[in-house]
């Protein structure tokens, strides 16, 4: 699979009360290949995952996570934040050939 | 002449058929008309006419003269099976088991006057009503589709032309294409269907259009044997298949057929084939019969699938709500066993056997590799309720996948056999 067909989705609140805790919920497509699959011919699969995810909120760093290969293909990752003011969720995948994922979503808040 | 001494033997043949009848109650033959020629009505029609020997004058009514069995339809999509080996006609019914098959659709129930009358402007009188009218399709349910679209985004949930048409435009899809499914809100007709086309056309876009996408907008937080299905796809087809669930707006879906957009809660997607299957009710003359309730579907006496809103009336398959039983063609088959037993019993006297039923739900996955779930069931006062369970586990060997399959096919082979030799 090239990079191009990797789609990352993202759900945030479009508005919110100061200092509300919302929740923010992610999706990747990726196979997330763990290295230790073997093919029918023998060959063991390389490895091929999302190894970090990052959200940013207003660019100040919110989570940051480090991710292991067993986590299933597809990752879902769903968390809360507390936003102080309007802005922008900023969010990175970062893949194992090199390849950075990013989306990002606007929240209003009042 | 010849045709006049078959003429003659034909109605020797009825009339002994009539003599050795058990006891009939009155003086003519009972009459049960049968709407719907599918798994629970030609079922029921010929369970009917076959185990009371003539005693009951049984009329089907059924629109199409050539019926495509629904389950399957997935593996014709996936070329696994040819369209022809899915179609039955009712000839045998007719001839063998002397069912008045009329070819017409059923328009209107006066449940007083016990009539059924027919687009032709005919009128059936009957003792008991049969109700197995399939499903219909909820307006609305998926903004921007409706049946005039159909031919854009097709929903191929009745099998036939539309099943033609899904498997055209997946197959012609440009490459590297999407091909996105709007999955039906519960409860619908075949739960691991939209799953098992899923991997059907993920079997074929593999091989012929190995970069194209296959898109699941799903309004369901979860579905029938996901395990197993999602084990399968990452095996069959890895990085081909991406479900959006209502955790992604898919509860909150739009589609224009003609931009060949869908929206899940307003982000939009350009797709290539969209297979739209809508949210469902009962068919339509369950409905003009007043045997359905606010949920669209037809409540269900669970001890004899009569309708709870009339005595002589029964209903069957997908449009009955009844309880744990799935809509599939193997329930309404079973369904249908119990109704006709409990017909006969009301109107010859026949001896009258606590109901039992049993569903199972067979999948493909991909080449050879077969999975089920299935149950018995039992009437309790409310509903058809789930006793046994079983279901196929992550992990199986090849050989039991294949074995699962093959089974799947029998099965076939026999429903089919049950329903229309």
């Amino acid at each position: 699979m090239s990079s191009s067909d990797i789609r990352p989705r993202v759900r945030v609140p479009r508005s919110a009360s100061v200092n509300e805790v919302v929740l923010l919920r992610t999706l990747i497509t990726h196979p997330m290949e763990t290295g230790n699959r073997v093919d029918p011919d023998g060959t063991v699969v390389p490895r091929h995952i999302i190894n970090r995810f990052t959200c940013r909120f207003n660019g100040e760093m919110v989570l940051d996570m480090e991710i292991e290969p067993s986590l299933s293909a597809n990752p879902f990752i769903e968390f809360e934040a507390s936003v102080p003011e309007s802005g922008e969720f900023a969010f990175t995948w970062i893949d194992d050939d090199g390849s950075v994922y990013e989306e990002s979503a606007s929240i209003s808040v009042s | 002449m010849e045709l006049k001494r078959r003429t003659i033997l034909g109605s020797m043949a009825a009339g002994a058929a009539i003599l050795s009848a058990p006891a009939v109650l009155g003086q003519t033959r009972p009459r049960v008309v049968v709407i719907g020629g599918g798994s629970g009505g030609a079922t029921a029609a010929r369970y009917i006419a076959r185990d009371s020997q003539g005693a009951i004058d049984v009329t089907l009514v059924e629109p199409t003269r050539m019926y495509y069995t629904c389950y399957f339809s997935n593996l014709y999509i996936g070329g696994f099976w040819e369209l022809a080996d899915m179609g039955h006609s009712y000839g045998t019914l007719a001839a063998r088991h002397g069912i008045n098959v009329v070819h017409d659709w059923a328009v209107g129930v006066d449940r007083d006057a016990q009539t059924v009358t027919l687009a032709g402007g005919d009128t059936l009188p009957y003792d008991r009503l049969v109700i197995s009218p399939g499903i219909d399709f909820r307006e609305d349910s998926v903004p921007g589709w409706s049946v005039a679209a159909q031919n854009r985004m097709p929903h191929a949930y009745k099998a036939g032309s539309q099943s033609e048409l899904l498997k055209a435009q997946m197959e012609n899809m440009r490459e590297g294409g999407t091909y996105c499914m709007v999955a039906p809100p519960n409860p619908y007709r075949c739960p691991p269907g939209p799953y098992e086309r899923i991997s059907m056309v993920a079997h074929v876009l593999s091989e012929r259009n190995p970069t194209a996408k296959i898109l699941i907008v799903d309004p369901k937080e979860n579905f029938s044997k996901q395990g197993l299905f999602e084990d399968g796809w990452a095996r069959h087809y890895p990085g081909m298949i991406e479900r959006v669930g209502p955790d992604f707006g898919a509860d909150n879906v739009s589609v224009d057929p003609e931009a060949m957009t869908v929206s899940i809660d307003g982000v939009i997607e350009q797709v290539d084939v969209c297979n739209v299957i809508p949210g469902q009710k009962a068919g339509r003359i369950a409905e003009l019969a007043g045997i359905t309730d606010d949920s669209g579907w037809a409540p269900a006496v669970p001890a004899n699938m009569k309708s709870r809103m009339d005595d002589k009336v029964y209903i069957l398959g997908d449009a009955a709500a009844q309880g744990d039983m799935p809509k599939s063609g193997f329930s309404a088959n079973s369904q249908a066993k119990v109704a006709a037993n409990s017909i006969r019993h009301e109107l010859t006297d026949a001896r009258l056997f606590p109901a039992r039923y049993a569903n199972t739900c067979w999948s493909l996955i991909g080449t050879d590799d077969g999975v089920k779930v299935g149950a018995s069931y039992e009437a309790t006062e409310e509903k058809i309720a789930s006793v046994e369970g079983f279901i196929s586990q992550v992990g199986e060997d090849a050989d039991l996948r294949r074995q699962t399959y093959e089974e799947s096919i029998g099965w076939y082979n026999g429903i089919v056999a049950d329903m229309f030799s």
